[in-house]
C-alpha cells in the first residue's frame, strides 16, 4: 500500500510538469503580458524592455518556467499586475469555491445515488423510464441556460433565494449555485449507479445473499451498493477537480468571488501570474483527488490490492 | 448459449481444426493444439481467422441495427439529428430572412406576424437566428467529434494493442490533458486566438477531447486482444496489422461509436459554454451560445430572446445524446 502510494506520487510528478508547463505555455508564449498592462496604448520600448526584464520576461520560456517552478515551490506564487499577491487571492477565493464544490458533491452523491439504486432496481418501469428522460433533459441543457433560469425563477420571481451570493459566501447562500453546478454531473452519476446496479442485480452473490434469506434492504446497501459502487466513486473522483475548475460559469452567473472569477477576470486582464498560479493549485488538487479515488477502490473491492 | 447455435459448432470448427495442427506439429507440442481446439469448442464461436470474426462482426451490428430499428428513442434522435442537418446545410428552407439585418427600432420586440419568436435586443429576428445558428454548431460538433475519434482510437488503439513503453507515455499524456479543466483552457487558449471562423474552436476541443476517446479505445482494445480467436491468430501467424485491422478494431470500435456519439452532445455545449464566455465563436457567425449570452442579462425584459436559442441549443444536445445511449443499448448486449 505505502509503495503504491509513493508510486503514484512519482507519477504524478511527470503529469504536473506537463499541465502546468502546457498552461505556462499557453499564457505567456501565446498571450502577451506586457502588452495587456499597457492596455490599448502602445508601450514605450524602454519601459516595456525594463518590466520584462523585471519580471523574468526576457528570458527563454523553459528558464521562465524553471524559475517560476522554483518560486512556487519557496511558498511565492507573485504578485498580480494589480499589485495584490496571488497567494491574498487564493486565500480569498479557495474557500469559496470549496464551499461550493462541498455543496455540489452533497447533492451529487445524495441524490443522484438514491435515484441510481431506485431506477436500477425497478429498470424498465414507469419511474425508471422518467427519471431516464429527466437525466436526459438535465445533461441537454447547458449550465449557463440552468444557471439563468433557475436564478430567474428562484431568485427574481418567487424570491425564495437571493440572486446573488454576497462576498462572503456562506453556505445557505450556496445552495441554489451548488445545485446549478451539480446537476449535470448528478445526472450521470444516476445513469451510473442505475446501470451498474441494474448490471450487479442479477449477479451470483446478489441471488445467493437472497437466498440466505437475508433481508432485502440489506442485500442492496451491504451487496449490490458496495459493489455498484466502483465506477460511481470514479467518475465524483474526477468530477472534483472538474467543479473546482468548471464553476467558472457558474461563479460568473451568481456573481461569487471564488477561483472561477478570480481566473475569468486573470484570462480577460491576460494577469498571468494569477492564471498559472490558480491553476497550478487546480492541477494538484485533481490529481490527488485520483489518487484518492484509486485508494478507495481497495476500501470497496478486497479483491484489489496494492502492493 | 440458446440452442440454435449447437449445429453450427462442429460445421464451423472443421476448416480451422487442421490449421493449428499444421502450426503446432512441426514444434512437436501437443499441449496447445489441445488447449485451441478445446477453447474453441467450449466457446461455440469458433476462432476461425478468415470466417469466424467477421460471421460474428456481421450478426453483431445487423442485430444491432435490427434493435435499433424498433427503438423509439432512436427513430426520433435519428429525425431530430437528420432535420438539423438539413436545416444547417440550407437554412433558406425554412427561413426566408438574413439573420445579420436588423432593426433597431424592432429591439427586444415581442412576436408578430412573419417574425414568431421576436426580436433581440440589436432589433434581429429571433427565428432567423436560431435557425442559422444550428450551422455553427453542427460544424463544430462533426469536425471535432471526427478530429477527436480518429485521433483518439488511432493513438488509443495502437498504445493498447502494442503496450510497453508506448502505451505508458500516452497514458501520462493524455493525464496531462485531463489534468487541465476544460472551460478553464479554452478560456486561456480561446482568447489569444482572434479568427472569426469556427477552426480555433474546432482545433481546441479535438485537443482536449482526444484523450477520452484514447482512453476508451485502449481499454476497448485490451480486452479484445485478450480474446482467444486473437491467440488462435497470433498462433496462426498473423502479423500485428493483420490481427489489428481484422481481429481487434472490429470488435474493439462499439465502445468509442458510442463515446463518439455522446460525445458530440457534449462538444455543442461546449463550444456554446465557450461562444457564452465570449471566447468561442465571434460575432460574424451566428451561434446560440452568443446569442443567448447577449440576452442573458435581459431575462427580466425579454425572456423569448434567451428560451427560443437556448431550446435550439438544449433539443440539439438531447438529440445526440439520445442517440448515443439508443446506439449504446443495441451495442452492449450485456444490458439486454
Amino acid at each position: 500500500m505505502g509503495r503504491y502510494v509513493i508510486r503514484r506520487l512519482l507519477q504524478m510528478i511527470p503529469v504536473f510538469i506537463g499541465s502546468t508547463f502546457l498552461i505556462f505555455f499557453m499564457v505567456y508564449a501565446l498571450g502577451d503580458p506586457v502588452a495587456a498592462l499597457f492596455g490599448d496604448k502602445a508601450p514605450d520600448p524602454a519601459t516595456a524592455a525594463r518590466i520584462r526584464k523585471d519580471l523574468y520576461l526576457d528570458q527563454p520560456l523553459w528558464k521562465q518556467y524553471l524559475h517560476y517552478m522554483g518560486q512556487i515551490f519557496q511558498g511565492d506564487f507573485g504578485t498580480a499586475f494589480n499589485g495584490q499577491s496571488v497567494t491574498d487571492l487564493m486565500a480569498s477565493a479557495f474557500p469559496v469555491t470549496l464551499r461550493l464544490t462541498i455543496v455540489a458533491i452533497f447533492f451529487e452523491i445524495v441524490i443522484g445515488i438514491t435515484l441510481g439504486v431506485i431506477t436500477g432496481l425497478r429498470r424498465g418501469k414507469s419511474i425508471d423510464t422518467s427519471v431516464l428522460v429527466l437525466t436526459l433533459v438535465v445533461i441537454s441543457v447547458p449550465t449557463f441556460v440552468t444557471g439563468y433560469l433557475l436564478q430567474y425563477v428562484f431568485g427574481v420571481k418567487w424570491g425564495w433565494v437571493r440572486p446573488t451570493v454576497s462576498p462572503d459566501a456562506p453556505f445557505n447562500e450556496l445552495i441554489l449555485p451548488g445545485i446549478v453546478l451539480a446537476l449535470v454531473s448528478l445526472a450521470y452519476v444516476t445513469r451510473l449507479s442505475r446501470t451498474s446496479i441494474a448490471e450487479n442485480a442479477k449477479a451470483d452473490y446478489v441471488r445467493t445473499a437472497t437466498a440466505k434469506g437475508l433481508p432485502r434492504h440489506r442485500v442492496v446497501t451491504r451487496h449490490l451498493l458496495r459493489n455498484s459502487l466502483i465506477p460511481v466513486v470514479t467518475f465524483i473522483g474526477t468530477d472534483i477537480g472538474a467543479l473546482m475548475g468548471g464553476a467558472i460559469v457558474t461563479e460568473r452567473i451568481f456573481n461569487i468571488h471564488g477561483v472561477g472569477y478570480q481566473l475569468y477576470q486573470g484570462i480577460l486582464r491576460n494577469n498571468s501570474p494569477t492564471v498559472v498560479g490558480f491553476v497550478t493549485i487546480l492541477v494538484i488538487v485533481f490529481l490527488l483527488a485520483n489518487l484518492l479515488v484509486d485508494l478507495l477502490y481497495a476500501v470497496l473491492d478486497p479483491r484489489i490490492r496494492y502492493a | 448459449m440458446p440452442d440454435p447455435e449447437r449445429p453450427e459448432g462442429p460445421a464451423m470448427y472443421d476448416p480451422v481444426g487442421p490449421r493449428p495442427r499444421e502450426a503446432v506439429s512441426p514444434t512437436g507440442q501437443g499441449g496447445p493444439m489441445d488447449l485451441a481446439v478445446e477453447g474453441g469448442e467450449s466457446l461455440e464461436r469458433p476462432p476461425g481467422p478468415d470466417t469466424g470474426p467477421r460471421e460474428k462482426a456481421r450478426s453483431l451490428w445487423s442485430d444491432a441495427w435490427h434493435q435499433l430499428r424498433r427503438n423509439p428513442v432512436f427513430v426520433i434522435s435519428s429525425l431530430m439529428i437528420l432535420f438539423l442537418v438539413v436545416i444547417a446545410i440550407w437554412p433558406q428552407l425554412i427561413a426566408s430572412g438574413d439573420p445579420l439585418y436588423c432593426q433597431l427600432s424592432k429591439s427586444q420586440q415581442g412576436p408578430e406576424p412573419g417574425h414568431p419568436f421576436g426580436y433581440d435586443t440589436q432589433g434581429c429576428d429571433v427565428y432567423t437566428r436560431t435557425v442559422y445558428g444550428a450551422r455553427a454548431s453542427i460544424t463544430v460538433g462533426v469536425c471535432a467529434t471526427l478530429g477527436a475519434a480518429l485521433l483518439g482510437s488511432a493513438l488509443g488503439g495502437l498504445a493498447g494493442f502494442f503496450g510497453s513503453w508506448g502505451d505508458a507515455v500516452l497514458s501520462r499524456v493524455a493525464d496531462v490533458f485531463f489534468g487541465i479543466p476544460v472551460v478553464l483552457g479554452g478560456l486561456v487558449f480561446l482568447s489569444v486566438v482572434t479568427s472569426t471562423t469556427v477552426w480555433p474552436v474546432v482545433g481546441f476541443i479535438v485537443l482536449l477531447g482526444w484523450p477520452q476517446i484514447a482512453r476508451i479505445a485502449r481499454g476497448s482494445v485490451i480486452t479484445a486482444k485478450q480474446n482467444d480467436y486473437v491467440q488462435a491468430a497470433r498462433a496462426l501467424g498473423a502479423g500485428n496489422g493483420r490481427m489489428l485491422l481484422r481481429h481487434v478494431a472490429p470488435n474493439a470500435v462499439a465502445p468509442v461509436i458510442v463515446v463518439a456519439t455522446i460525445a458530440l452532445g457534449t462538444y455543442i455545449a461546449l463550444e456554446a459554454t465557450l461562444s457564452f464566455l465570449g471566447v468561442g465563436l465571434r460575432p460574424p457567425t451566428v451561434s446560440w451560445g452568443i446569442d443567448i449570452s447577449n440576452a442573458a442579462p435581459q431575462i427580466r425584459n425579454a425572456p423569448h430572446m434567451l428560451l427560443w436559442p437556448a431550446g435550439a441549443l438544449s433539443l440539439t444536445v438531447l438529440a445526440f445524446i439520445m442517440l448515443g445511449d439508443a446506439v449504446r443499448d443495441a451495442l452492449d448486449p450485456k444490458l439486454r
